[in-house]
């Protein structure tokens, strides 16, 4: 199992066009992964864009990950590296 | 008919006219088979065919649009949005209610969001569940008639996208927000837009005029109304086509003088939807946002001034130092007082927190190599406030040095905003360069809040004690070749633009979406005294 936290640092927050570049890369890893915005939860699947952005999560949130699975540690590392990063909208955008 | 009038909000500036189409929800005749196998099956091909008539949609997007159709693909690709739906049926309940069920329930989740931008989200939501509808119920996709003015409730993104809106048209809603998708395409794509207009019932094919310049929509209208309307509509079109078209050039004045046309940035990403070469800089960019949410760490802050000073290629980027305190209280920073407009803010504040303000000159050092870097600081009243800012940058610049890390030191500036340094800017001749905030210093020359609505009229930058301020310092800087700007609302206002020539001013800095217009105030001005007859 792997585990991470990261500062969501995207001007937004994980809105709809950063929610979607997660939960695309989520699915590349077979891995099962799940957020959650404290880490007693409640944790939900990466991998859908319906239950990422429900979760809501503004600018400045911390957000948790942790994953289960071969390629566990990749994919932990891969979704840090994408939100720090800013979503590679060069920091951040105005729009969704 | 009579003529009938309703007032809303505007969500995009224009004017439209045209015959009226409402963009009610048809009746949705959905016949339930009673088979909860068949009522799946029958989920599942609407579902599939409305993601595939969206992915439709997204080959003739531009890139704005695109992104908010993927959103929307991603979720019909995602079994957890119709997974409730799907449980539903099992249960017996048929598939149009099934998934209108689910769908209200996520839609009313984000209409209780906090964040205007996730309660805006419903709306794409509901176009989701509606474009499921129709097709469940056979009904073909509600196209509206180009050059019509819309009349709903809320319009979805793919509604809005299916509309060739180079044939003219606008969007009423009596519903809707202006942070909406919709509303965003509509401000990119120039298409009129009023948002909650109430008590009109107008039906299709109603003649309407749309003034989304002052809020307006006028439904049957009698010729005085029409006469009024044409004369304003003509008059905004000539200003916005005038100005749209000239925003590449240098803006310069009836009498040939050329005026630096700077931007005020709140957010780096604001940058992303401005070309640098409509403007010559940015003459103001806030580092407020950073405190947004509490102290920001150094590389937090190094990105954001490095993202601005590489998209502005040279041309000169003015950041200024915190502005905390006043109106504007961060959370472990400012202080509560009982009168912060005079109280601890600005550079008071920061140099009272060397801790948090040594990071952010660090961050600023480290930055300036990337670009034209300036840096000034707010709410400076006395010249030894200068010179303890001044102190810590060159400290920090020696640690940066002894550690080896690459950094350079920009010229260090003052806002004039306090009253005390309007009235004798001789005391600070030795500042790099001076930029008039003119919120500020006509509040205090006035005594008038401009957070007072009570006291609005008051608070009139172009009141004769403020403008004779304003030309004494320009004056004492133009003697002694210190670089002046103004960064105030002041600067985007058409009408006291011509004002703040006269009293010299050569660069002024604006609302990144004043830009067209204000250069176009400023080619129909004249710096020579009364030559454009205002005031």
């Amino acid at each position: 199992m792997a585990e991470a936290r990261v500062l969501i640092t995207h001007d937004v927050g994980l809105h709809a066009r950063p929610s979607v570049k997660l939960t695309k890369l989520a699915k590349g890893f077979g891995a099962r992964i799940d957020l959650a915005l404290t880490e007693a939860g409640p944790w939900v699947d990466a991998k859908s864009i319906v239950k990422v952005m429900a979760t809501k999560a503004p600018k400045g949130a911390t957000l948790f990950l942790r994953a289960e699975g071969d390629d566990a540690a990749d994919a932990i590392a891969a979704i840090v590296g994408l939100i720090e990063r800013d979503f590679d909208e060069g920091g951040s955008h105005a729009h969704p | 008919m009579p003529t009938l009038r309703g007032n809303g909000t505007v969500a995009s500036i224009g004017y439209a006219s045209g015959p009226l189409f409402r963009l009610d929800q048809d009746e949705l005749g959905y016949r339930p088979s009673g088979e909860p196998a068949t009522e799946a099956a029958r989920l599942r091909d609407a579902i599939a065919a409305a993601a595939s008539a969206v992915l439709v949609l997204i080959e003739d997007a531009d890139e704005d649009s695109a992104a908010i159709l993927e959103f929307q693909v991603a979720m019909f690709e995602d079994d957890a949005l119709a997974e409730p739906a799907f449980d539903a049926i099992e249960d017996g309940v048929d598939a149009a209610t099934a998934w209108t069920a689910a769908l209200d329930e996520q839609i009313a989740g984000y209409d209780a969001a906090d964040d205007a931008y996730f309660r805006a989200r419903s709306a794409d939501l509901a176009d989701i569940r509606d474009r499921v509808l129709r097709g469940l119920s056979g009904l073909a996709d509600t196209r509206a008639p180009d050059g019509a003015v819309l009349f709903a409730r809320e319009l979805t993104p793919t509604q809005f996208l299916t509309v060739d809106w180079g044939q003219g048209g606008g969007i009423v809603l009596t519903e809707g927000s202006a942070a909406s998708h919709v509303a965003m395409l509509a401000r990119a794509r120039g298409v009129p837009m009023l948002i909650g207009v109430r008590g009109l019932a107008p039906v299709d094919d109603d003649f309407v005029l749309l003034d989304a310049e002052h809020g307006e929509v006028i439904v049957q209208p009698d010729p005085e109304a029409r006469r009024d309307f044409l004369k304003s509509s003509t008059l905004h079109n000539q200003l916005v086509q005038r100005a749209r078209s000239r925003m590449g050039e240098k803006a310069v004045t009836r009498n040939g003088q050329p005026i630096d046309v700077l931007v005020n940035i709140a957010q780096p990403a604001e940058v992303e939807t401005i070309d640098i070469a409509h403007c010559d800089g940015v003459g103001l960019m806030r580092t407020e946002f950073l405190f947004g949410d509490g102290l920001p760490d150094e590389e937090t802050q190094y990105r954001a001034y490095r993202r601005v000073l590489e998209w502005a290629t040279g041309k000169p980027v003015t950041i200024r130092t915190v502005d905390a305190g006043g109106d504007k209280p961060v959370p472990g920073f400012t202080v509560e007082e009982g009168n912060p407009f005079l109280g601890l803010r600005g550079l008071r504040l920061s140099l009272t927190r060397p801790d948090v303000f040594r990071v952010q000159i660090r961050a600023l050092l480290r930055a300036a190599p990337h670009g034209a870097l300036k840096v000034m600081f707010p709410m400076v009243s006395i010249i030894g406030e200068y010179h303890a800012a001044v102190a810590l940058f060159a400290e920090e610049a020696a640690a940066l040095s002894a550690a080896g890390i690459a950094h350079a030191m920009p010229p260090l500036g003052i806002m004039v905003e306090v009253p005390a340094v309007a009235i004798h800017p001789q005391t600070f001749a030795e500042v790099a360069f001076f930029s008039i905030g003119s919120n500020d210093l006509t509040q205090y020359v006035m005594a008038a809040g401009r957070d007072n609505g009570a006291v609005a009229a008051l608070n009139d930058t172009r009141n004769p004690a403020v403008l004779s301020l304003i030309r004494t310092v320009v004056t004492f800087a133009d003697k002694n070749a210190i670089p002046i700007s103004l960064c105030g609302d002041a600067g985007s206002d058409p009408a006291v633009i011509p004002a703040l020539l006269r009293a010299g001013l050569r660069a002024l800095s604006v609302a990144p979406a004043q830009l067209p217009l204000a250069k176009a105030a400023i080619s129909q001005a004249s710096t020579s005294d009364g030559a454009d007859g205002q005031d």
